[in-house]
């Protein structure tokens, strides 16, 4: 269980935000969405302590803030927007800390497989420097996996927390990437990701926390969230809601100005 | 930018990679029997092959070789690892391959801290003095050290992120002040610390005695012994601070150490040698031309090939104007300025910015 309680961020003098309370059960795929300058980012990185914060965040009980780095790798992996590697480590190498990271070191292949899972393998011996974006995004997104690669460890459910996963992807990779995502929690494993994409988030969130000037502004399963109302208010233009049958609601913006 | 990295990940063969700790291994045996067997005094090959096998040395070549050649065989091994890897750490924690205890203002740092023990090291409580000997001059040098790279550290890092036009210039300007200070200090100086201060900044192994190497050698053992631990840490590290915490690295710890050991390695040589320049650059950089970045073998092998480069140069530098000796980091700084520049102009247009 991850237990966000009054989290409260300051920057510059500047509240980013205000008392924030969010709660995610395992096996839930939960996407923090949201404007631009909301906070999704800042949101997610002060619960993991990157960012000082004020508030208490808890996973499976422990704190996540202060928590100790190597109990707290073994119960979550964390995949920022973009990474930069210094050093000219190869995809595999990179692969390999993530599974060092865990406890999964004496299992032989994993670094193969995690790789299998991004579809990232014919890639392994390739050095992360040379990758594009969306294969350098795909690669860490493998590390994370070959650290919490097991959904559910002796702790308890493992936990994935990733800032745009598939910002960076093509079509066939974001749904590649949101099954993967859709897995890891349907296995007993928790998912929090910041998305951009509605239409991806409306088809494989469970819940959507939607956050607009630093608040949830609405929190619930995609159909009871993403109404055009919020969303005209989030995103200052007008959007148009279909559905269809197979996948649920989707979202296009209009050209025409709001009002 | 391209067209000046080449992607040499295709370099990092099995074999390669299988052969080349022994590789390096064999090269430092080879280069150190050199070193042994070559010098003014004529004792050559044969007369060594004898001394291993243990037919007796004539009472002149014992002394050239007992207390001229290895001490300064001893003292070239020790400060060409402590360079090297006080480069690779200095790198690793920089995340920057430029980072050159030398280039950064590290070596300056430790400078100051030494000629401080050599020009005002006399008024400290005699306690003081019992208790440290003749490591003085080395701890002040690490001393110094640390104090730079803490400096520079919080110059040019913010938010985990190392730019290196801030570390460079910030580099140049820490040298400068060091060096500003080592001046002062220089014209303090009687005159029996003017000669001290002349034999140590000369930047050479030739005033290389048991004494000074046994001085020197507890901080080298012991940034020899923390590599183990630091090493995961610094792969972890090249994916920036947030990451490496998150993969279980206790960050601040683990920076303690790395500065801790990147001084006292810098110290230890400076100390000793008066600063070599270059080797921390080119050591770990043609390691990782070979068999990539991972710190857990780059570290033991830049402790090799520093040793086996720097008793090379120091050959380099008796034998090409004999029987006179040009200085050493004159060598050291043919060799390793143009890779300098090499990783310089090939570093992503980003990370140059």
């Amino acid at each position: 269980m991850l237990q966000i309680d009054d989290l409260k961020v300051t920057l510059g003098g500047r509240d980013i935000l205000h008392g924030i309370s969010l709660q995610v059960r395992p096996g839930e795929v939960v996407a923090i969405c949201g404007p631009n300058g909301a906070g999704k980012s800042t949101l997610l990185r002060a619960a993991l302590g990157e960012v000082p914060a004020q508030g208490r965040v808890t996973l499976n009980g422990q704190d996540l803030r202060q928590g100790k780095p190597q109990a707290l790798a073994r119960l979550r992996a964390v995949l920022p927007q973009d990474t930069q590697a210094a050093f000219p480590f190869t995809v595999a190498e990179i692969v390999a800390m993530g599974q060092d990271a865990g406890d999964f070191a004496p299992e032989p292949g994993l670094v193969r497989r995690a790789l299998a899972e991004v579809g990232l393998d014919h890639l392994a011996d390739a050095s992360i420097q040379t990758l594009s974006g969306g294969e350098r995004q795909r690669a860490h997104l493998a590390r994370a996996l070959a650290q919490v690669w097991q959904p559910v460890g002796p702790q308890g459910a493992r936990w994935l927390f990733l800032d745009e996963p598939v910002a960076s992807l093509d079509l066939g990779h974001q749904l590649f990437v949101m099954r993967l995502m859709r897995r890891y929690a349907d296995a007993g494993g928790g998912v929090v990701a910041v998305m951009h994409d509605l239409n991806l988030t409306a088809m494989f969130a469970d819940r959507i926390a939607f956050v607009i000037g630093g608040r949830i502004a609405a929190c619930g399963p995609p159909d009871a969230v993403l109404d055009p109302g919020l969303l005209e208010r989030a995103y200052g233009c007008r959007i148009a809601m279909n559905t269809a049958p197979a996948s649920g609601p989707w979202f296009v913006p209009q050209a025409a100005q709001a009002g | 930018m391209v067209a000046l990295s080449p992607d040499l990940t295709g370099l990092r063969t099995p074999a390669l990679r299988r052969f080349l700790t022994p590789g390096l291994v064999a090269l430092l045996v080879l280069a150190s029997l050199w070193s042994l067997s070559s010098g003014a005094a004529g004792l050559g090959p044969g007369q060594l092959l004898a001394a291993l096998t243990g037919d007796g040395l004539s009472a002149r070549d014992e002394v050239v070789l007992y207390q001229i050649r290895l001490p300064r065989l001893a003292m070239g091994i020790a400060v060409g690892a402590a360079l090297a890897v006080s480069g690779a750490l200095l790198q690793g924690l920089f995340r920057n391959p430029l980072a050159d205890p030398g280039i950064v203002g590290v070596g300056a740092g430790a400078g100051l801290g030494a000629v401080l023990a050599i020009v005002l090291g006399g008024l400290l409580p005699a306690g003081v003095l019992a208790v440290t000997g003749s490591h003085l001059v080395p701890l002040a040098a690490a001393f110094g050290g640390w104090v730079t790279t803490l400096l520079l550290y919080r110059i040019a890092t913010a938010g985990g992120q190392t730019r290196v036009t801030t570390l460079l210039l910030a580099g140049i300007a820490l040298a400068a002040l060091a060096g500003a200070a080592t001046g002062v200090l220089v014209y303090l100086a009687d005159d029996r610390q003017l000669r001290d201060l002349t034999f140590w900044g000369m930047g050479s192994l030739a005033g290389a005695t048991w004494g000074k190497l046994a001085a020197a050698l507890p901080l080298i053992a012991l940034v020899l012994l923390m590599m183990p631990f630091l090493a995961r840490a610094l792969n972890t590290l090249a994916l920036g601070e947030a990451q490496a915490a998150h993969m279980g690295i206790d960050v601040q710890r683990m920076k303690r150490r790395a500065i801790l050991s990147a001084a006292a390695a810098t110290g230890a040589a400076v100390a000793v040698s008066g600063g070599i320049g270059f080797v921390g650059i080119v050591v770990p950089h043609l390691l990782r031309q070979a068999d990539g970045p991972d710190h857990r073998r780059l570290l033991p092998r830049a402790a090799l090939l520093g040793a086996a480069l720097l008793v090379l140069a120091d050959l380099l530098s008796r034998s090409i104007v004999a029987p006179a000796e040009l200085p050493i980091g004159i060598i050291t700084a043919l060799l390793g300025a143009p890779v300098f520049l090499w990783i310089l102009l090939s570093q992503p247009s980003a990370a140059r910015g």
